[in-house]
């Protein structure tokens, strides 16, 4: 896995030097909070409802096990025993103390990580499909081209004050499990047709609060061209971008108000000039970080036990049909470790999980971890014979719920209860859900089904490509929630209708579940999903059951 | 006539731990709401929070936030602001924790 060169490390020591002594200046009078806010923003130090919050990066959601133990040792040391995953492969600390934060930086350092760019207007920690290196349907690990765009993005003199922040993910598959058409910049590895491998490049996609499906603005580039290319873009946006209006800021209205073609050729006549200038230096590192990047030599034994396993417990057998995800190896399986036991709040992990993850990780998987997008942890290289007891370990710990791809593998953003922009609560709204299902026992008759929640339009709970999605809003001094149906968080994104008028926090639940029901009456049999459902009926039939009597009001008149 | 004036608690977080905190009457800083001053005034009011935005050293982003008479003090009106009181909803954490505290201490 990739490691700290000397450059990199002294890079981070002398960043944390900087920010202890403003952390001084700050608290001795000497730096107003208006000065030292865009500072600790650069650290990732938010102030949130309640206390502070320190978002850590997660490049690329690759984790080892020795740096989850860095973090389950930091959210015991200052912090409340837990941390929070989030959608952009980010671990959050709801509660450090402005004075510990030097410290804990420091003891981020030990382990190769950091907050830098984790805020601000800056390029952010770049995202990737979370079973990068293992998955079957993979093309190339996205990893060493995303730590390419880390080193070329981190401190880059040019992009450190953007019109507004700037989000890049990566996918290595064609099943795009990174929402890559979600992001500023989405690239998406591909294989053109004489067979040579290069990028497919979106740009200008977003959720928020004008939600956009990137558009695809190069259906090829040649690989060795990605940097320039980017680079291209993203000065493009630095100077035709917004500056005005914040909510007119970010490059999908860039490209939305200049037209694709216009914003293409601009990049187009600056890739010209970077090309050349360039001159092939970030290949030469890109093949260093490439080696970095090898896959562990995978074992080879016998997979008994795993069909033993499978014959002999049911609980088990379950666990594998929704936990387990096809390998490129025959004889190893990548497993999601789901964070949504029901009840549970979505993407936490207390200090002992993520202990015993490391662990596992070091027992099972070559030491590896992952952070999905989706807010569950994964360890993408297990050997077959290595998961029946594997499966005991993650039960005694409550982590083996079987419930990845279903309703309660819900992403929810920390909504009211933290985040300051907030206009309604999602963790209890995902809470209910998960408990509500699985008393009324529809989960595993439901099956496929993405929940996506937010607190507020910024929706960083990825609501606009929830197959459900529910957006919290303030009406009128009252939590209310509006639902979006139809979204699509996979290569063939899209964005969800919304169904209508908005439900009160109590109301929330029944309404999904009569738009569930529905569904269960509806669908063709028993294996059509119910976006395929939705996708074949339209959106009619599930407006009727979310909004029965205005239904019944309207045929009466 | 003009509007009737929705009194004011002001509010903020504390500069080094983050917890919330209101501004009494007597010019502290207290971390319960109930023990806030209740502005009834909108001149006032004006007054309160320069008085606590000049306090840079002890908080951090202070504003007025709506609030009611109550048998204990002022209470929140704005349920953003009942949050505040208490913590977050998933966990006994911030003030409700506190509080917990507090009553098994006695
Ligand atoms: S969607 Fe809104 S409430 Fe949720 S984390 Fe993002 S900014 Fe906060």
């Amino acid at each position: 896995m990739y490691e700290y060169s000397d450059f990199d490390a002294a890079f981070v020591a002398e960043r944390n030097r900087q920010f202890r002594a403003q952390v001084e200046r700050r608290l001795a009078g000497s730096l107003t909070e208006d000065e030292f806010r865009p500072l600790r923003l650069m650290n990732g130090l938010y102030l949130q409802l309640h206390a502070y919050m320190l978002r850590v990066a997660i490049p690329y959601g690759t984790l080892r096990s020795a740096q989850m133990r860095q973090l389950a040792y930091i959210a015991d040391r200052w912090d409340k025993g837990y941390g929070h995953f989030t959608t952009r492969q980010n671990i959050q600390f709801n509660w450090p103390k402005l004075t510990d934060v030097p410290d804990i930086l420091e003891a981020l350092a030990q382990v190769e990580m950091h907050s830098i760019q984790t805020s601000g207007n800056t390029i952010r920690n770049v995202t990737a499909d979370h079973f990068a290196g293992a998955a079957a349907d993979e093309i190339e690990d996205p990893r060493p081209v995303a730590e390419l765009i880390r080193q070329w993005s981190t401190d880059h003199p040019e992009f450190q004050f953007l019109p507004r922040k700037f989000k890049i993910a990566v996918t290595g598959a064609p099943a795009d499990r990174a929402v890559t058409a979600s992001n500023d910049i989405g690239v998406r590895t591909v294989l053109n047709d004489r067979g040579e491998m290069g990028y497919q490049i979106l740009v200008g996609g977003g959720l928020g609060r004008t939600p956009m499906v990137a558009r695809v603005i190069r259906d090829f580039l040649p690989k060795a061209d990605l940097l320039p290319y980017l680079e291209a873009i993203v000065s493009t946006y630095n100077l035709m971008g917004r500056r005005d209006n914040k909510f007119k800021a970010r490059i999908k209205i860039t490209v939305f108000e200049n037209g694709l073609e216009s914003f293409r050729d601009a990049v187009e006549a600056k890739f010209a000039l970077y090309r050349s200038q360039f001159g092939g230096a970030d290949q030469y590192l890109l093949a260093e970080i490439k080696a970095a990047f090898a896959p562990p030599a995978f074992r080879n034994a016998p997979v008994d036990a795993y069909d033993a396993g499978l014959a002999a417990d049911a609980a088990f057998r379950t666990w594998a049909g929704t936990n387990l995800t096809a390998h490129r190896n025959d004889s190893h399986a990548i497993v999601t470790v789901s964070l949504k036991a029901h009840g549970e709040t979505p993407g936490d992990a207390s200090s002992d999980q993520m202990r015993l993850l490391a662990d596992l990780a070091d027992d099972y998987g070559y030491g590896e971890l992952r952070i999905s997008h989706e807010q569950n942890v994964i360890l993408p290289h297990v050997h077959k014979s290595d998961l029946p007891v594997l499966f005991a370990r993650l039960q005694q710990a409550g982590l083996a719920t079987a419930n990845a791809g279903l309703l309660s593998d819900i992403i929810a953003c920390p909504g009211m209860d933290y985040c300051t922009l907030a206009t309604a609560r999602s963790i209890p709204v995902a809470q209910k859900l998960a408990l509500h299902f699985k008393a009324l026992g529809l989960e595993e008759e439901i099956g496929a089904l993405k929940i996506k929640i937010s607190g507020c339009i910024n929706a960083c709970g990825h609501h606009h490509v929830g197959h459900i999605g529910i957006l919290g809003l303030d009406r009128a001094g009252v939590e209310n929630y509006q639902v979006t149906l139809g979204g699509d968080h996979t290569e063939n994104a899209a964005i969800g209708e919304r169904a209508g008028p908005g439900f009160a926090y109590d109301e929330i639940v029944p309404a999904i579940e009569r738009l569930l029901r529905a569904y269960l009456d509806l669908r063709g049999n028993a294996s059509e999903t119910f976006i395929e459902t939705f996708r074949r009926l339209g959106a009619a039939p599930f407006k009727a059951a979310l909004y029965p009597a205005e239904t019944e009001d309207r045929d009466a008149a | 006539m003009s509007r009737r004036y929705i009194p004011k608690v002001v509010t903020a977080n504390d500069l080094a731990m983050g917890d919330v905190v209101y501004l009494t009457a007597d010019d502290r800083w207290s971390r319960h709401h109930h023990e806030a001053e209740l502005i009834e005034d909108e001149a006032h009011a004006q007054l309160r929070l320069l008085n606590a935005s000049a306090q840079k050293l002890l908080v951090v982003g202070p504003y007025l936030a709506d609030a009611k008479a109550g048998p204990n003090g002022p209470e929140p009106i704005h349920f953003r602001e009942t949050f505040r009181t208490r913590g977050p909803s998933n966990y006994v954490h911030g003030k409700q924790q506190d509080a917990a505290r507090e009553s098994t201490n006695v």
